[in-house]
């Protein structure tokens, strides 16, 4: 659905992308993680080329918006629906006002605008606050707004740059589960930027680790947890540094079964647990176990554990 | 000089002014609005950069606020006559206002369309919003209490001006406060010109700052 290829982009000396590529699916939630100054907020402005990248191209729907005049191009952008960090709303227009201004820049007619903007606060659960101005709201309530005036023109795609960044913890979630729901009711593919490992553990299907300009680790969430040395998987399960000889067990999707005491009962072995955690990810149960396997039947332990489809790193 | 002989001369001052004030106030929203707007816009980082053409205009302003007004009025004498007709009275007084408000009001205009936030503009740019329409729909409303608030300002400054009127014989309050107050010793005249002046600007601010209030739903 999205499509970027040699993004380059560098302001003075600093280099904000450095050949980044990202590939994001029909109907998935795409999320780039990375620390403030990674370069992805500059990366989601390259993909409605709200910053024009100095190398590389975007293609979105099909459409490659790099290679678009202004012209096509705002017409290009009406498709892609776009939040914020703080919102961006008009604070001259009341709420229906503010949803209603995509409609009005893509020259829907009156009647239209208001049955449409009524439809669209009541998708973000604002039905009756249309009068409002958004002064009176809360934070989530704006963003709730931002997210109607994002819909307006039944995007195909969603960016959100730093969408809940701004919100309480329990704002946050509800934001995020209308994400997801808007997400699984209308298909819509969503590209979200983020600092916070939570927003991806909540919602996202596919990751995107980004730092200094680049793409560090990019793929679905449950294929890197599968990956040898994989970040993500460090990040999402933050255990010290394995001495020689400990083994990390990674269990995505299987985290319900006991195979810990299996593998006891089976093998001739004595397991010793030093740390772990079980985090639900993409909607499964993910978990992460740094154990020490001492005796004679560690080798075929290990080999048991990685037939069950674990993912089975040891250190050395 | 009793009240029934003051009372004909003050009326028809305060027409005078009002009228001067009025004209020029009109004239320098249609010229000093666009102005403002260009500033913002043909800045770098603004809608359309084009920083040469700005910092030409932005020097033109500069120029025009660096003249004080009583030589800014003289100076254009010849301009006002090509415009007008004639070079002195009420009507001929309407261009070197015009003028000198129009850069006044021309950044005022740009301080209040630098207040509205880059993220709302970005926003509709996003949304697809043509150049036209961004300034129409956003940085326009956006910025409405702030542009009356200084369009405020300009109309009080204008009236500050419009008393030099005097000096090339364009009548208003200001001429009546000279001819009576400074050159014949009328206290009385002098005193109740000050008194429709003080009133006059009283009312303006407090409608400006009125309407300034209304319109804000920051």
């Amino acid at each position: 659905m999205i499509q970027a290829c040699g993004l380059r982009k560098v302001y003075g000396s600093t280099v904000a992308l450095d050949g980044v590529g990202l590939h994001v699916r029909q109907g998935e939630i795409f999320g780039v993680l990375g620390q403030s100054g990674a370069g992805k907020s500059t990366l989601l402005r390259c993909v409605n080329l709200l910053e024009r990248p100095d190398a590389g191209t975007v293609t979105v729907d099909g459409q490659e918006l790099t290679a678009l005049g202004q012209r096509e191009l705002n017409r290009a952008r009406r498709r892609i629906g776009m939040v914020h960090q703080h919102f961006a709303l008009l604070s001259s227009r009341t709420v229906a006002g503010n949803v209603a201004f995509p409609l009005e820049v893509m020259g829907v007619p009156r009647a239209e605008r208001r049955r449409r903007v009524a439809e669209l606060l009541e998708l973000v659960g604002l039905e009756g606050r249309g009068k409002d101005h958004p002064r009176q709201l809360s934070g989530g309530q704006k963003q709730r707004v931002g997210i109607a005036r994002a819909l307006a023109g039944n995007p195909s795609v969603l960016l959100s740059d730093e969408a809940t960044s701004a919100l309480d913890p329990g704002t946050t979630e509800s934001v995020l589960a209308l994400l997801r729901r808007l997400n699984r009711e209308l298909g819509l593919t969503i590209l979200l930027i983020t600092h916070e490992m939570n927003v991806v553990k909540s919602i996202c299907d596919s990751v995107a680790i980004m730092a200094r300009g680049r793409i560090e680790e990019s793929g679905s969430i449950t294929e890197l947890l599968r990956t040898p040395g994989s970040r993500l998987a460090r990040e999402v399960f933050p255990l010290p540094e394995p001495r020689p000889g400990q083994v990390t067990v990674t269990f995505a999707g299987h985290a319900e079964e006991p195979v810990i005491s299996q593998v006891v009962r089976k093998f001739d072995v004595d397991v010793n647990i030093l740390g772990g955690a079980v985090e639900q990810l993409a909607g499964g149960a993910v978990g992460r176990l740094r154990v020490e396997l001492a005796g004679g039947g560690r080798e075929a332990a290990l080999a048991y554990l990685r037939e069950r489809g674990l993912l089975v790193e040891v250190a050395s | 000089m009793t009240w029934e002989e003051i009372a004909p001369l003050l009326w028809q001052a305060t027409g005078e002014t009002v009228h001067m004030v009025a004209w020029s106030t009109l004239f320098t929203v249609v010229f000093g609005l666009p102005l403002g707007v260009a500033l913002v816009a043909f800045d770098k980082g603004g809608l359309r950069p084009a920083p040469v053409l700005q910092n030409a205009l932005a020097a033109i302003v500069n120029v025009g606020r660096s003249l004080p007004f009583l030589v800014l009025m003289i100076a254009l004498i010849p301009f006002t006559r090509l415009v007008v007709g004639v070079s002195i009275g009420t009507t001929a007084m309407i261009v070197p206002l015009t003028v000198g408000a129009v850069p006044f009001f021309a950044r005022l205009v740009e301080a209040a369309l630098r207040e509205v936030g880059r993220d709302v503009v970005q926003a509709a740019q996003a949304m697809g919003a043509g150049r036209l329409t961004i300034v129409g729909k956003v940085l326009l409303p956006e910025a409405l209490p702030g542009l009356v608030a200084g369009l405020t300002v300009t109309v009080v400054a204008l009236i500050g001006y419009s008393a030099m009127a005097g000096v090339i014989g364009g009548g208003g309050l200001g001429d009546l406060a000279k001819r009576y107050g400074y050159e014949r010793f009328e206290t009385g005249v002098m005193l109740a010109t000050v008194v429709v002046l003080i009133v006059i600007v009283q009312l303006i601010q407090s409608l400006g700052d009125f309407a300034a209030r209304r319109l804000s739903h920051k």
